[in-house]
């Protein structure tokens, strides 16, 4: 028997408790696979944020952290401060990455923090039932915006990308999305390259994943996909906002 | 062993700090407690450590936690609002049993209070602070000495017992100027040895380390290990120290600074031909109850001096449990003790009246409680002193 | 023996310094010191005070708040600091700046003309340490020699002809009092 594909060696082999057809999986094989390529797996400490993924300290397999809401970029940065050779990553929603926690990523990106953050914007908050995010699209509906968002009562949704390309200190940004194979090469890419950074000591990377919540989306999955392509996408286009990474 | 040398509290902390092998320091600045990350700022890169100002007294406490998450013996210090903001990642180092030292160079409170040394935060400090059944150890130094040599026992205790140890100094301390040395000598945190819980970078394939808050259904499993390594603390960590406190008829009871000015009043009764004794906790949390509760059993009357509006008065009224008389001779806010107001207090407990004893429901319905404050000090709160 | 000391002025005159000063001198002098200065809205500008002890044993509270001894080199220090001053205290008046006199008669005034003498000296900034050299002659808390060894540390910076002026400001106001 042969073996043409596994799951990549940097994540466990425990069962993922992630909806059926949530990008949270899809993006935590990429950044495993992302860490097998580069070798670098005995150096990796991850930090686990609050919200979908708070057990995603229990799916990758290399020494993590689970800390308070919004503050991975500050527990990221006492990591890697404390230990420079260490490969330290803050994986993060959007309502902990763009709401409570805007002060700490903002000032990681002012400190140029080498580190590598990984963003899922899936445009809701996930774990506690579908209230409206910071990044909910105008006229979006949630559980604490039921007529959609309206931006007069809840104002717009934030591109946290085109602001923290603001920052001197932020050194790659990119966002991608996980809804088609095609995509999910890109993010891929994007995901090594915010890790490859760290390694050649580049400062601040960030890769934004537009992902889809079906279930809180109360969609099916081709449905979640299309509204990732056609609602998130114009709000959110995909790309490159910064790289002075150099090669 | 050092000789002894003039410094500021708030530098001797620091430098108390890095000689007891602090490696990482976040904060952010507020008055009266600045000097200590400017000194961090100036010399923890020398020795090999890092020194991060934070955005925020939030994003520091995080800083170390992750920091604490490496095994790295890590710090922060703030005076009493922004410890206030740091309670949420204090209650997630206690849950993810993650020992650091936290430092509080009290000021006035509620809210933005004053810049004024006192000691409103006991309640905050030896109840836990933040959310959840907790306990952190809590050192309370009397002295530029103490505060100076204090971060190597609290480091040491903290990771003994797996959690977080704050020192809980007042203000003035922080600002005075007194001679001082340090009992040890520098320790190299290096030299320490691993443990095995922390994450790190790991050539050898070991088994992969978490440091987690999120618990779950094993969550009650946990406190209640937790709880052991508490009584075990109560039992065996309690530390305080005793002047004339076995054969007095009235055992003051005051940590930190009040302690100081109690002493003072101790000397002066013995001019008086008055026996009073003093009991200083110098652990508040533990409390060490079972040794004021033996003691208070001789004593005629227990009186308790605190800069706070009777919370020190709640620990002494449960150690002693009835058996004695336990009175209150408060300076809320800023209001500072000295022998001779302390004196008059003690007097009262003894002839029954009510000068200097302070009760809230008496407060209430009219007896005026003058609480002496020395303008002179001019540490009134004002807007350049704020955050 | 225990000396606790109040020092008030303008910010400017020194008077933290020679706080420190007189403090780190009780060090030298293998005594028990401590110092703490008014801080908060009075640190720029206006009047400044810092408290000092020095003793044999220990210190109490670094808050002095009944003086044994209050250096005033103000006027506006004058009225509020002799209130404080203990019964039978010492109060040495900065008389080149100060025209009023404190009304108590409880306690022991002694007037050093403080910048006149520093005036003389050279240099007018150096008036706290005249004052200083007053207290020491009047109260023997500390040595002449232990604020001379104090000086090197307290002003590590300090050029070598300044240390020097420094000393013979203090030995002019030594002799001043005698």
């Amino acid at each position: 028997m042969t073996i043409i594909a596994k799951k990549p060696a940097s994540l466990t082999d425990l069962p993922m408790h992630y909806c059926p057809g949530c990008g949270h999986g899809i993006v935590h094989r990429l950044m495993g696979e992302a860490i097998d390529e580069l070798n670098i797996a005995d150096r990796v400490i991850g930090v686990a944020p609050v919200g979908c993924a708070v057990f995603a300290d229990s799916y990758f397999a290399c020494d993590m952290v689970q800390g308070a809401h919004g503050r991975g970029p500050a527990i990221a940065t006492g990591i890697k401060r404390s230990k420079p050779q260490a490969i330290v990553f803050s994986y993060q929603g959007d309502g902990d990455l763009a709401s409570i926690g805007m002060a700490e990523i903002v000032h990681a990106a002012v400190r140029s923090e080498n580190i590598t953050v990984i963003f899922i914007n899936n445009a809701i908050y996930g774990m506690t039932g579908g209230q409206m995010a910071p990044t909910t699209l105008v006229g979006q509906v949630a559980t604490t915006a039921p007529n959609g968002r309206d931006p007069k009562l809840q104002g717009w949704p934030i591109n946290t990308c085109e602001m923290l390309a603001q920052i001197t200190g932020a050194k790659y940004l990119e966002r991608v999305a996980v809804d088609s194979p095609q995509n999910v090469m890109k993010a891929k890419k994007a995901i090594k390259k915010a890790f490859e950074n760290q390694v050649n000591g580049v400062g601040f990377s960030m890769v934004e994943v537009l992902s889809q919540c079906p279930t809180n989306w109360y969609a099916s999955v081709p449905q979640a996909l299309e509204f990732v392509r056609t609602k998130m996408m114009p709000q959110y286009p995909l790309g490159v906002f910064k790289d002075e990474g150099g090669k | 062993m050092t000789e002894k040398t003039l410094r500021k509290g708030n530098e001797a902390l620091a430098e108390g700090a890095i000689r007891a092998g602090a490696r990482f320091f976040a904060g952010y600045p507020i008055t009266p407690q600045n000097e200590v990350p400017e000194y961090m700022s100036a010399h923890m890169a020398d020795a090999g450590g890092a020194f991060v100002q934070a955005e925020s007294e939030i994003a520091a406490i995080n800083m170390v936690y992750g920091a604490a998450s490496t095994g790295t013996r890590s710090m922060t210090s703030s005076s009493s609002p922004g410890i206030s903001l740091k309670q949420e990642g204090i209650t997630y180092l206690a849950s993810a049993d993650l020992p650091c030292l936290i430092v509080n160079v009290m000021r006035g409170g509620p809210g933005l209070g004053s810049i004024g040394g006192a000691q409103g935060d006991y309640f905050q400090a030896t109840r836990g602070g933040g959310n959840g059944d907790y306990h952190v150890i809590v050192l309370a130094p009397n002295s530029v000495e103490e505060l100076g040599n204090f971060p190597k026992l609290g480091f040491e205790l903290a990771e003994k017992y797996r959690m977080p140890c704050m020192i809980l100094a007042d203000g003035i301390l922080g600002q005075m100027m007194e001679s001082m040395s340090f009992n040890f000598d520098p320790i190299d945190p290096n030299a320490l040895g691993k443990f095995d819980w922390a994450v790190d970078i790991h050539k050898n394939g070991r088994k992969k380390n978490n440091v987690f808050s999120y618990k779950g259904d094993n969550l009650i499993a946990d406190v209640v290990e937790r709880a052991k390594r508490y009584g075990l603390i109560e039992k065996t960590e309690a530390r305080w120290e005793e002047r004339n406190a076995g054969d007095c008829d009235v055992l003051l009871v005051a940590y930190g600074l009040s302690s100081r000015a109690c002493l003072e009043a101790v000397n002066r009764a013995k001019e008086e031909g008055l026996k009073v004794g003093l009991f200083r906790p110098i652990t508040l949390w533990p409390f060490p109850s079972k040794r004021l509760a033996e003691l208070a059993a001789k004593a005629k009357a227990v009186l308790t001096v605190e800069q706070s509006l009777g919370q020190l008065v709640q620990d002494v009224k449960l150690a002693v449990n009835g058996k004695t008389p336990v009175y209150l001779n408060a300076y809320p806010a800023g209001g500072q003790p000295d022998g001779h107001t302390i004196l008059t207090a003690v007097r009262s407990c003894l002839n029954g009246g009510k000068e200097g004893l302070f009760d809230l429901q008496e407060h209430a319905a009219g007896f005026t409680y003058e609480c002496k404050r020395d303008t002179s000090l001019g540490m009134q709160g004002d807007l350049k002193g704020g955050k | 023996m225990y000396q606790g000391i109040r020092i008030a002025g303008f910010g400017g005159q020194g008077v933290i310094s020679a706080g420190i000063l007189l403090a780190q001198a009780g060090v030298e002098d293998k005594k028990n010191a401590s110092w703490l200065p008014s801080y908060g809205p009075e640190m720029r500008g206006g009047t400044a005070n810092c408290s000092v002890v020095v003793t044999d044993g220990e210190v109490y509270t670094p808050i002095v708040s009944v003086p044994d001894t209050v250096i005033i080199m103000n006027e506006p220090s004058l009225p509020k600091f002799e209130p404080l001053l203990k019964k039978g205290g010492l109060m040495i008046i900065n008389s080149s700046l100060i025209n009023s006199r404190p009304t108590r008669t409880d306690i022991t005034v002694v007037c050093v003309p403080c910048n006149k003498i520093a005036e003389e000296l050279g240099m007018g900034r150096i008036a706290n340490l005249v004052a200083l050299g007053a207290f020491i002659q009047k109260t023997g808390a500390v040595t002449l020699q232990s604020v001379e060894h104090a000086m090197k540390k307290v002003y590590k910076r300090a050029k070598p002809e300044m240390l020097e002026l420094n000393k013979k400001a203090l030995e002019a106001g030594y002799n001043a009092v005698k």
